[in-house]
């Protein structure tokens, strides 16, 4: 069961696309990290991540986790930004899923994730749509 | 460090055990290889289980295991990491036996997964994904192999009949295995044509659902030529380990398995073996693609060429690399935290010329894979005949 604490928390990244950028070798980690794992520097500045990127490796579930029973089939993706972080996400708004293809362009947009839990809460985050 | 050798291997027969409970199916297992090793007392006992809270809620398994077998008092704990729980078990009695801190150790793997419906079991198994970032945008673990199944085969040109071929295999080894979950043969159209769950997987390109325990006993190599009589001795090799990261974004390269080569130039190096010395193989194929992707990794092939091997029978009973005589985790089931200690098993078993109809003639030098999630974690041992 999510505790509404666990979901907040996460509300940096996940609503606002925050990650932690190294200022020692300027690598983005997403979500933020206390330690970076290329060259373990400890010091970073916050920055938001780009809306844009392409797909690189997609799917489509037709057999849903608990939670996703209504979305199925359901296309979800690794895509990469356009500054090169990577994250998984549902692709949302496709006519046919199966027409998602490696290298197809994407942008991000705010919309719900999953379906309301059992003590209420609302999940939200990003989706990504073919462009 | 001492030499270690297996003297004793424990299986069930694996299934829907519904009469049968976790602490029931593990005691069987555990006294099969107690009895086939010859002794009665251990020093410790090591147990590999991936979510016993979830599947069953009950933790502090070891002591309660310890307990049902009639030794309360010895040492026992368990091992967790995700689907390579069972392997952790056995090189953690390694260890414990090559170091000198224990001389006897029971080895054992379990899992009942069958007492939580199909969402909640599927629920539990997606607890070895990134919980927060990857499982929270509602992908499954058929779903993230299906991920790198996508780029396997838009780079190597991996078909969906060379993954099938993978389960055809697996299929008609486990016909040959009395323990195995599912006595089944079936044809690449069966897979072809079977409900797909994450595009490109079909229902038979995925492990099923399994109870099951395996066991198995390790003595310094000495104290087993005291006890092993006329049978040839099996011993540790090689034992390698290593982790990548849970989450698939943060990967470089989504097409091959990095753990897995990791894990296997470490068992290697401690063996003095190379890919090509090994007769036997028993990898994790929780999916079809995982066998391909594990087999490149492990050097039985190059990059690419894991889905044509398995598709011209190079992995078959009788061909150039047997891998998984057993049926593997797709026939004979993948009671997730029993696996690892199942492989080791059926090598050990395969090495001693105990395999009956499944034996690969002249196997003196085996080797097992097994791995957590999607790939976060992999255990390599390579056995050998002493």
């Amino acid at each position: 069961m999510e505790s509404p604490a666990r979901s907040w928390r996460e509300y940096p990244q996940r609503y606002r696309l925050e990650a932690a950028k190294c200022t020692k070798c300027d690598k983005v980690l997403y979500p933020p990290r206390v330690i970076c794992p290329a060259c373990h520097g400890r010091d970073f500045e916050t920055v938001t991540l780009p809306r844009e990127g392409h797909v690189v490796a997609p799917t489509v579930v037709r057999v849903p986790p608990t939670g996703f029973e209504e979305e199925t089939p359901l296309p979800v993706a690794v895509v990469e930004l356009s500054n090169g972080v990577r994250l998984m996400v549902q692709v949302a708004d496709m006519a046919d899923p199966l027409e998602l293809k490696i290298g197809d362009p994407i942008h991000l947009e705010f919309r719900r994730i999953q379906q309301d839990s059992e003590a209420g809460l609302l999940f939200y985050g990003h989706k990504a749509i073919r462009d | 460090m001492r030499e270690v050798a297996i003297i004793g291997v424990g299986m069930i027969d694996w299934g829907e055990l519904w009469e049968k409970s976790l602490r029931r199916m593990w005691t069987e297992a555990a006294l099969a290889a107690l009895d086939d090793a010859g002794i009665d007392t251990v020093d410790l006992i090591t147990v590999g289980c991936m979510s016993p809270g979830l599947f069953v809620g009950q933790e502090h398994i070891a002591s309660l295991l310890a307990d049902e077998i009639g030794m309360a008092g010895v040492a026992a704990t368990r091992t967790e990491s995700a689907c390579a729980s069972g392997s952790l078990a056995f090189r953690a009695g390694f260890a414990e036996v090559a170091s000198g801190l224990s001389d006897i150790v029971l080895v054992t793997g379990v899992e009942k997964m069958t007492d939580v419906d199909g969402g909640d079991a599927t629920y539990t198994l997606g607890t070895a994904a990134d919980r927060e970032y990857e499982a929270f945008h509602g992908i499954t673990f058929p779903g993230l192999y299906a991920m790198m199944a996508q780029v396997h085969m838009a780079r190597y040109g991996t078909t969906s009949r060379q993954l099938a071929a993978v389960s055809v295999k697996n299929h008609a080894n486990g016909l040959l295995n009395p323990h195995a979950q599912y006595h089944l043969k079936i044809s690449i159209d069966d897979v072809l044509n079977s409900t797909m769950v994450a595009d490109p997987l079909h229902l038979f390109d995925c492990s099923p659902i399994t109870d099951g325990a395996a066991a198995v006993v390790l003595a310094p190599l000495d104290k087993a030529r005291d006890l092993a009589g006329k049978r040839p001795i099996v011993k540790v090799a090689g034992s390698g380990m290593a982790t990548d990261t849970i989450a698939l974004a943060n990967r470089e390269d989504l097409g091959k398995l990095r753990a897995v080569e990791l894990a296997g130039q470490r068992a290697y190096a401690m063996a003095g073996r190379s890919p090509n010395d090994i007769h036997v193989a028993e990898v994790h194929d929780c999916f079809s693609i995982s066998e391909v992707m594990v087999t490149e990794a492990l050097g039985f092939f190059e990059p690419g060429q894991g889905g044509p091997a398995a598709e011209r029978g190079l992995t078959a009973l009788n061909g150039k690399i047997p891998v998984n005589p057993s049926g593997g985790l797709k026939s004979k089931g993948h009671p997730v935290g029993a696996t690892g200690v199942a492989q080791i098993a059926e090598i050990t078993t395969q090495l001693r010329g105990e395999a009956g109809q499944r034996q690969v003639n002249g196997a003196r030098i085996g080797l097992t894979q097994n791995m957590g999630g999607s790939g976060g974690s992999s255990t390599v041992h390579i056995l050998e005949v002493a």
